[in-house]
Formats: C-alpha cells, sequence, structure tokens
C-alpha cells in the first residue's frame, strides 16, 4: 500500500514542485493551501507524513503542528517543517512543537526525498 | 575777696573726694561687697544726665523764656514710664549679647556691622565733644565768676589767658585720670566699673543738695518764701509773663523738646553706659522708674523761684541769668553757700565728663580704632596672644584725646553761638540713633542697609539743619545763607528746607531728620535682604523676651554631661576612630584618665562642641552638645542658627535636587533612545529576517522546477513549458523584490535619483490600471475606474507616482476574494492637490493596524510566524514617495467592509502646469 503524504503549503508554485517530486517517488500525496485545509484533510484521514510550511497566513505551521500531535493517532504521524528561515530557534521551535524534522528552504530536491523515504523506512521498520 | 586758693582747694578737694570714692567702691566690689547694687544708686547714676550746662542753665532758660526748661525734664519724666517696656527689653539684648555701648548695640543688631558701629562712633564722637567742652566752660565761667567775689563781675572770653593758667585744663587734666583710673580698670568693658558708679551717683547727691540749698537760701533767708517771690514778680510787668505763658517756642517747641529729651535720657552714650552697661540688675529699673522723675522734680523745684528772684534782684542786662545760681548767694555776701553753688556745678560738670568719655571711648576703642587695627595686616595683630594691654591703652588714650578735644573746642571756640547751644543740638542728633534702635528691638525685617541709610540721612539733614546754621549764627559762615538759601535756592533754606516755613529750627530740624531717617530706614529695610548674621541677630534682639533668648549664656557651658554620653555624640558625628584619636589626644594633653573619666567639665564640653562644629557646624555642634548636658535648654537662638544652617543646607539640596532631576530626564532620554535603538535593531532583524524570507520563496520554487527539470529531461513538453513559466515569473518576483529593497533603501539614505515634474495625474492612473488588469484578470476580481474628464496637474516624479497607484491595486486585489473581488479607482481635486482613492471588499484594516501599515515589513498580527501578504514593502515604499511629494497616505476601513487606501498629492503651480502640457 503507497504510504500517504499530505503537503501544507501557501505557495502553490512550490506545492506544485513537491506534489511532483513525491508522486514521481511513488507516495500518496495529498496538498492543502492552509493551516485549516491541512487539519481538516488530517481529520479525515491521517497521513504517514506531512511537509509542513511555517509561515502561512491564518493558522500557521506550529499550530497545526500542536493540533495534529493533540489528535488521537497525531503521534504516529511523521512531520517535517518547510521554513524560509534558517534561525536555529525557529528549528528549535519547530522540534518542541513536535516536528520530527526540519527542512529549509530552498531545497534540495534530492535531498528532500531521501529524508521523505528515510523517515517514512524507519517508521515501517 | 574768696581767694584762689581756697576756690581751688575746694575744688581739688572734691576731685580727691570723688577719687576717694571710687577708690572705696572698687575696693568694695574686689571684695564681692558691691556698693552699687541698690536701685538707689542706680537712680542716683542715672541722674548723670543733669550736667551743668542744666545746673546752670535751667535757671538762665527759665529766666528767658519761663517755664521753657521744663521740657527737657518732662521728656525722661515721660520716658521712665516707658522704661518698663522699651529699657528692659534694651538692657535683655544687652545682657545677653554683651553689649558695650550704644554703637555696639545698633551694629550688633545689623549683623554686627562694623561700618554701622563706626558711623555711630563718629556721629558721637562729632556731637558729643562739643557737649564736653560746654562742662568745661561751665567749670571755668563759674570758677571766674566766683573769684571776683564779692564783687559780681561777668566771666570774659578766655582768650587773653595762656592755656598753662587756664583752670579748666587742669580740670579736665584730673577728670582724664579719673576716667582712666576707674573706666579702665578692667578689659572687659561689660564689666561694671563700681567706682565710678559710686562716685557718679555721689555727685549727683552733691548737685542735687547744692542745687536745693541755693534754692532754700535764696527762697527763704533772701525772700521770704516763694509767695513773696511770685508775689513780687506778677507786680513786674516784665517778669510776669514768664510764668504766666507758655515760652517763647510755643507748644510746638514744647513737644519737640520733649520728644527730644526722650530720645537723650535714652540713647546719650552717657545715659546708655549708667542705664545698660553699669545696670546690675534688671529689677532695680523698676524702683529707677519712680526715683529717677522724683530726682528730676526735685532739681526743677528752684528754677522758677531762682529764675525769678534773680531777675527781680539785678538790674536788667548786668548779670548773665545762667549765673544766678552762683551770683544770688554771692550778692547776700555768702561766700560759702556761693563755693557750695560752685561745687554743686562742678559735680554736675565732673560727673557728665567722666561718664561720657568712657562711653565714648569704649566706642572709640572698640568700634572704630581695633576694627582699622585688626585689618590692617602688617600689624599681625590676630597672631598676638594677648591684646588687654594694647586695648586697655586705647581706651586711655581715646579718654585723654576726647577730653584734650574737648579742650581745644572749649578754649578756642568757647564762646561761640555754636557751643552754647550745643546741647539742644546734641539731643536732636542722638535722636537720630532712635529709628535704629527701637525699629531694631521691635521690628525683625529692619536691615544693615537700611540702618545705614536712615542714620546718615538723618545726620546729614541735621548738620545742615542745626550744625551749618550755627556756624552761621557764629560769624564763621555767611549770614545770607539763612536768608536766601545756598546760592539764592530759598528750598534749600536751612531754616525752611524744601519750603518748610513756620517751625522754629529745632522742630524744624527734628521734623525733616526723622522724616529723611525714618523714611530710609523702612524703606531701604523693605528692599533690601538680611544676611543670615543679620537674620539671628535681629531675632535675638526682637526675641529677646523668649525663654533662653535673653539669657545670660555667654560661650561658656555651666553643666556637665557625662563623658559617655559626650563621647557617643562624637561618634555619632565624626566616627569611632576618629572619635577615638580625638578624646585620647585631649585626655593626654591633660593627664587624664579616659578609662576612669565619668563627668565631663566645660572645658572637654567646649571641646566636643569644637570637635562637633568641624563635623556639622558651630551651631549645630552648640545645640548637639547642649543636648548632652544636663541643665542646658536649647535656646532660640540656637534653633535660628540650626534653622539658618539648614536652610542652607535646603538650598543645597534643593540645586542637587535640580541636577539629579535634570540627570533623571537624561537618562529617561538615554533610556528612550535606547528603547527606540532595540526597537531599531529588532525591526531590522525582522527586515533581514523578511526580506531573507521573501527571497527564500521564490528561490525555493526556482531550484525545485530547475532541479525536475534536470533531473527529468523526459518530461512531457507541455509540462516544461509550465514549469518554465513558472521559474520565470519567480524570477521576475525576486527581481520585483531586490528592487524594492533598494528603493527602500535609497529613498531612506536620501539617495533616490527623483524625476520631479509636473505631472498629468488621470494619464498615470491609466498607465498604471492597464499595467495591473492582468493581476485583476488572473483573480478574476473587477476593477472600475470613476475618473473626472480632467484633473490638475501635480508635482511628482511620474514613475514613482504610477509605482504608488500599482502598488495600491495590487494590494487590492491581493486582499481582494476572488471572483466576487471588486477594486475601484476614483480620483478628484480637491483644495490645493489631488485625492486618488483605490477601494476593495476584502477583509478591511482593524483600526490599530492603520498606522503600522506604512511602516516596513510590519505585517498585521506582528508574529513573523504570521504569513505576510506581499514582499510588505509595498505601503512603506508608497509612503515615503508620497511624502516625498509633500502629500499624504493613509487608510480609511471599516473591518469586514473593505478598505479604502487614499493619497493627496499637491496641484503643480501653474507655469509648471503649462510646461507640462506642452
Amino acid at each position: 500500500m503507497k504510504r500517504s503524504i499530505l503537503v501544507v503549503d501557501d505557495e502553490p508554485n512550490i506545492v506544485l514542485s513537491i506534489e511532483f517530486l513525491l508522486k514521481q517517488a511513488g507516495f500518496d500525496v495529498r496538498v492543502a493551501r492552509d493551516g485549516d485545509a491541512a487539519l481538516a484533510a488530517v481529520k479525515e484521514r491521517m497521513p504517514d507524513l506531512i511537509l509542513l510550511d511555517v509561515m502561512m497566513p491564518g493558522r500557521n505551521g506550529y499550530d497545526v503542528c500542536q493540533t495534529i500531535r493533540a489528535q488521537p493517532g497525531g503521534k504516529g504521524t511523521k512531520i517535517i517543517m518547510l521554513t524560509a528561515r534558517s534561525r536555529d530557534i525557529e528549528q528549535e521551535k519547530g522540534l518542541a512543537m513536535g516536528a520530527d524534522e526540519y527542512v529549509t528552504k530552498p531545497f534540495s530536491t534530492r535531498e528532500l526525498v531521501e529524508r521523505v523515504k528515510r523517515l517514512l523506512g524507519s517508521a515501517a521498520a | 575777696m574768696l581767694p584762689a586758693w581756697l576756690i581751688l582747694g575746694a575744688a581739688f578737694g572734691y576731685l580727691c573726694l570723688l577719687f576717694a570714692i571710687a577708690y572705696w567702691g572698687d575696693k568694695r566690689a574686689d571684695a564681692g561687697r558691691s556698693v552699687v547694687a541698690s536701685p538707689y544708686i542706680y537712680a542716683l547714676s542715672i541722674a548723670v544726665y543733669c550736667t551743668a550746662w542744666t545746673f546752670y542753665g535751667s535757671v538762665g532758660r527759665a529766666a528767658s523764656s519761663g517755664i521753657d526748661f521744663l521740657p527737657i525734664y518732662l521728656g525722661p519724666t515721660l520716658v521712665a514710664i516707658l522704661w518698663w517696656q522699651l529699657m528692659r527689653k534694651i538692657l535683655r539684648i544687652s545682657k545677653s549679647n554683651r553689649i558695650t555701648s550704644i554703637a555696639d548695640f545698633i551694629a550688633s543688631r545689623y549683623g554686627k556691622s562694623q561700618l554701622l558701629g563706626g558711623l555711630v562712633t563718629v556721629i558721637a564722637v562729632i556731637v558729643i565733644t562739643p557737649y564736653i567742652a560746654l562742662q568745661l566752660k561751665g567749670v571755668s565761667a563759674s570758677y571766674q565768676v566766683l573769684s571776683y567775689y564779692p564783687e559780681i563781675v561777668m566771666p570774659s572770653d578766655q582768650r587773653g589767658d595762656s592755656i598753662l593758667q587756664d583752670t579748666a585744663l587742669y580740670v579736665a587734666a584730673l577728670m582724664a585720670a579719673f576716667a582712666m583710673l576707674y573706666g579702665t580698670r578692667h578689659i572687659d568693658a561689660t564689666e561694671r566699673h563700681d567706682g565710678m558708679v559710686a562716685a557718679i551717683a555721689f555727685e549727683s547727691i552733691v548737685k542735687l543738695v547744692a542745687f536745693l540749698v541755693v534754692g532754700g537760701f535764696v527762697t527763704w533767708w533772701m525772700f521770704d518764701g516763694l509767695e513773696d517771690i511770685f508775689t513780687q514778680a506778677s507786680m513786674r510787668a516784665d517778669i510776669a509773663p514768664l510764668f504766666t505763658s507758655v515760652g517763647s517756642t510755643g507748644y510746638g517747641g514744647w513737644v519737640t523738646l520733649t520728644l527730644l529729651s526722650m530720645a537723650a535720657i535714652l540713647f546719650l552714650p552717657r545715659q546708655f553706659q549708667v542705664l545698660v552697661v553699669e545696670n546690675v540688675n534688671e529689677r532695680h529699673l523698676d524702683k529707677a522708674v519712680w526715683l529717677f522723675p522724683l530726682y528730676l522734680l526735685l532739681i526743677n523745684i528752684f528754677v522758677l523761684p531762682l529764675a525769678l528772684a534773680g531777675l527781680l534782684v539785678f538790674e536788667r542786662g548786668t548779670v548773665d541769668p545762667d549765673t544766678f545760681v552762683l551770683t544770688l548767694p554771692m550778692l547776700d555776701r555768702d561766700p560759702f553757700i556761693a563755693l557750695f553753688a560752685f561745687i554743686g556745678g562742678l559735680s554736675a560738670a565732673t560727673g557728665m565728663v567722666i561718664v561720657e568719655t568712657i562711653a565714648l571711648s569704649t566706642m572709640v576703642c572698640n568700634d572704630l580704632v581695633m576694627p582699622i587695627l585688626l585689618r590692617l595686616r602688617w600689624l599681625r595683630l590676630t597672631e598676638r596672644g594677648d591684646l588687654t594691654r594694647l586695648l586697655i591703652n586705647i581706651r586711655r588714650a581715646s579718654i585723654v584725646f576726647i577730653l584734650f578735644l574737648g579742650y581745644l573746642y572749649f578754649h578756642f571756640i568757647g564762646g561761640s553761638y555754636a557751643l552754647v547751644t550745643i546741647g539742644l543740638l546734641s539731643f536732636a542728633a542722638v535722636a537720630q540713633f532712635a529709628p535704629a534702635i527701637i525699629g531694631g528691638i521691635y521690628w525683625r525685617r529692619g536691615t544693615r542697609s537700611g540702618a545705614l541709610i536712615g542714620l546718615s540721612l538723618g545726620f546729614v539733614i541735621w548738620v545742615y539743619t542745626l550744625l551749618v546754621p550755627s556756624f552761621v549764627r557764629s560769624g564763621w559762615l555767611p549770614a545770607d545763607l539763612l536768608e536766601q538759601g545756598p546760592w539764592g535756592v530759598e528750598l534749600l533754606n536751612p531754616y525752611a528746607l524744601f519750603g518748610l516755613a513756620g517751625f522754629d529750627p529745632l522742630s524744624h530740624a527734628l521734623f525733616w531728620s526723622m522724616v529723611f531717617n525714618i523714611g530710609g530706614y523702612v524703606l531701604v529695610s523693605l528692599v533690601t535682604r538680611q544676611s543670615p548674621t543679620e537674620r539671628v541677630q535681629a531675632t535675638r534682639f526682637v526675641e529677646a523676651y523668649q525663654p533662653a533668648g535673653g539669657s545670660e549664656r555667654g560661650n561658656q557651658w555651666r553643666g556637665q554631661a557625662s563623658y559617655r554620653d559626650l563621647y557617643a555624640l562624637a561618634v555619632r558625628f565624626i566616627g569611632k576612630v576618629r572619635a577615638d584619636r580625638a578624646f585620647e589626644e585631649y585626655a593626654a594633653g591633660r593627664g587624664l584618665n579616659l578609662a576612669k573619666l565619668q563627668v565631663a567639665d566645660a572645658s572637654m564640653l567646649q571641646f566636643t562642641e569644637r570637635v562637633l562644629a568641624g563635623a556639622i557646624g558651630a551651631a549645630s555642634a552648640r545645640v548637639m552638645v547642649a543636648s548632652a548636658v544636663q541643665g542646658e535648654n536649647v535656646g532660640l537662638n540656637e534653633v535660628m542658627a540650626i534653622l539658618d544652617e539648614a536652610s542652607q543646607v535646603i538650598e543645597y539640596s534643593r540645586q542637587l535636587e535640580t541636577k539629579s532631576l535634570e540627570l533623571e530626564q537624561a537618562s529617561a532620554e538615554l533610556r528612550a533612545a535606547n528603547l527606540r535603538l532595540k526597537e531599531l535593531d529588532r525591526l531590522k532583524d525582522d527586515f533581514m529576517a523578511t526580506v531573507t524570507h521573501e527571497l527564500r520563496t521564490p528561490l525555493t520554487s526556482i531550484r525545485s522546477f530547475s532541479e525536475i527539470l534536470h533531473d527529468n529531461p523526459e518530461i512531457a513538453s507541455a509540462q516544461r513549458t509550465e514549469f518554465l513559466g513558472i521559474i520565470t515569473k519567480e524570477s521576475e518576483r525576486l527581481t520585483r523584490l531586490i528592487n524594492q529593497v533598494l528603493d527602500l533603501a535609497k529613498i531612506e539614505a536620501g539617495q533616490f535619483d527623483w524625476q520631479i515634474d509636473a505631472v498629468e495625474p488621470k494619464a498615470v492612473i491609466e498607465d498604471a490600471v492597464a499595467a495591473v488588469s492582468q493581476l485583476f484578470k488572473d483573480k478574476e476580481v473587477a476593477l472600475g475606474a470613476e475618473l473626472p474628464l480632467s484633473l490638475p496637474a501635480v508635482t511628482a516624479d511620474r514613475d514613482q507616482l504610477m509605482q504608488v497607484v500599482m502598488n495600491l491595486l495590487s494590494n487590492a486585489v491581493k486582499f481582494s476574494p476572488p471572483k466576487t473581488g471588486r477594486v475601484t479607482i476614483s480620483a478628484a481635486a480637491t483644495a490645493g492637490g489631488v485625492e486618488v482613492r483605490v477601494r476593495d471588499n476584502g477583509p478591511g484594516v482593524l483600526p490599530e493596524h492603520r498606522e503600522m501599515i506604512f511602516e516596513k515589513f510590519r505585517q498585521v498580527g506582528d508574529t513573523l510566524t504570521d504569513k505576510p501578504e506581499g514582499s510588505g514593502l509595498g505601503l512603506p515604499i508608497s509612503k515615503r514617495i508620497i511624502e516625498h511629494f509633500h502629500g499624504h497616505i493613509w487608510v480609511e476601513s471599516t473591518p469586514g467592509q473593505g478598505a479604502t487606501f487614499a493619497f493627496i498629492v499637491p496641484t503643480a503651480p501653474a507655469r509648471a502646469v503649462m510646461d507640462a502640457a506642452k
């Protein structure tokens, strides 16, 4: 069964590129344009992994991360935060909120896919 | 004929008796059994007021103008009632301040002013020296008259005689010797001269008895009693008016004379000496209040009978009425009564001269010579330990000097009018001291400057209205001065100053001198400020009756304290180390054992006070030590002095407060600046973070799609085109952002290359609408334009103005809901400008955000984790552009119902519009 991934970002072009890459890698990919859409998608079906942008209008990435972790079954899913800010404090904050990994924009597409695979692989093991 | 040896022998014998009495008085005082500690002696000594001038002159005055002689005695009698109040206060003040003379009193009241003391002394010497000469003249004249006995020959002027044959010289020399012997025994001028006072009291008895004996002899021996004299006199048409009407001076003159003698009995230097300095006990005043007027009554009883008798028995004009006291007994061939009368006159003269000289010498020494000597640094007086010898010698020299001056005065101008009138003139002069003294003890505001000015003005007026005319009358100045005034200026006539005529000269002089004296004193006092010393002294004087304020405490400690208390006190103010060292040194110097010491003596108290004074100031030190001493109360003076120090401290701390307030302000400004800097620093960080974010976002897309295209060469052509389109768009976005950041930096740094000109706003708006129309189409937002047919030209940079309109339009489309969104741009001419409005139907802007959105990267929501809409630089750049055009940009919004961004730019001047139209 395909591992499912939810991509959350308000930048359509970034979503488009990640969606293309992950589908190409054989994942089941859903997208959300903001935090509320993300939570709705999670409620509908908990994905195996979420790629979550930090800075979004309305509900931001940290908030979404925290909310998901608080949900039943929300601890099992992997979360990778995406941010355009590289400051350490952002990274720590993200991890503190329950994210598994932290990726800074602009990222290497190959590395991003590798990370996703590695995380899901270890989860599978 | 009375042989000269008999008269001289009697006079010499009398003076020797005086020396003996004084010697005895001093001996008794040294033995601690003072003879003068009695109210009767005190009252008798006050009678030094009655001089030879009054002894002989009263009868003379009565013979010429009837009861005119009385005011001279009425004044003192009236003022004696006031002693209860006034004199008691002066006594209190003088005792507690150790006052030595009237000059000292005035100087002390006005801040211990040496200038004032010197002025009073100079005035006193000028005024009193001729008065002394008058006494010598009395002695000399009476001697001459008596020496012709039994013939009655009027004395001639002395000028023919050589000085050495002059009786008056020897009398003066003897009096100088007496004054030196009994007036300067002790250096402390506040100490009483018991011998001198005893002698003066004796003299008062002698002159009273002599006068009464002569009066009784004439009345009951030569005549048949008072009734006989008055009956005979009333039958003589030339004599009767003397005792039936007020004298020649009229009632005004009476009032003047009464006032003058009131001042004289209080403020003549000799009266101050016997009343105040020689006073033993304040309570003696109670008896003197009625004893002294009684004495005056007794000595005046026979004045009128003697005058009338003289006028009755002597042919008019042959005998000077001033000699009636002497010549009446001579007429009856009674040498011993005449001799007694002479001795009476002598005693009146010598009493006055002795006391006056002692009083003046104290003033000359303490208030004139010593202040000058102490100022002459080369004398190094301040370094000499013991000045007592010097002081006593100065006083003795002053006595000789004053008496010799008096003698010269008498010898050379003895017969002049100036000398004869000097008695009343000197009364008028000492009256000038009254405002400064009476004001000084009842009016706290009186200042040193006020006293100086008042006294000087009063004295100058006195010189001009009394002394100058007396010189004129003596023939030393041209007579027309009194008739036409100086240089013919009638207003300056010394007898009718400023046109004030109709008064007798004395009243006139008293009026003007007092107007200027009191006026000057009060007015200058009101406009000048007292120095701290003056304030303290003023309080000491005015509040002399307050507890402790008038106590007899000098600087000596009388009580005792425990050494422990003193030590604790010292430790409190100077610390243990210094206190230990100070007391150990003190103990070592005196062989004391501190460990066993319990009670501290006066010297130790003083030592402690001195040690403390170094730390807390003299006045405070005194109070602090007093607090440790049993039986010492903190006096008002000390409290005043503390307040004075405290007020200086308050002033100092007020300055400090001002300084610290300034510092506080400065530090508040610094704090604010620091906050602002921190805020700017945070904004800069945020700016950098946001710029970074804004750069990374398109960069992310560009990199991602570039790698996708690179890694997937087999990708479908349509998709490849799409991805390449995204890369291009995101690159443009990146470029735009970089340009905006650079523009903003340039504008802020003032380096932007503005192309300011007259610009047609309508064309700019139309171009901008065309430029952004694609955005609207993409989002399916409707864009409407409501523009008038024409708009006035504005002063602006065309490209930047267009940029602003584009920014507002793209902002509007960004916030408008897709499909249902509607944006309207409108423009209209207003007063002095063109207003452009861009209205959307988006979410609107909250009131608290309406200012903030124009700051760079200040996105609504403020936490930077919120996604900003756009670069966040559009509005800040627009604001700076519009402000550069001297316009104004703002937002109007009802949240939930859209927002309207608007700006006004000023219209261009007419000529510029013409240029633009070409």
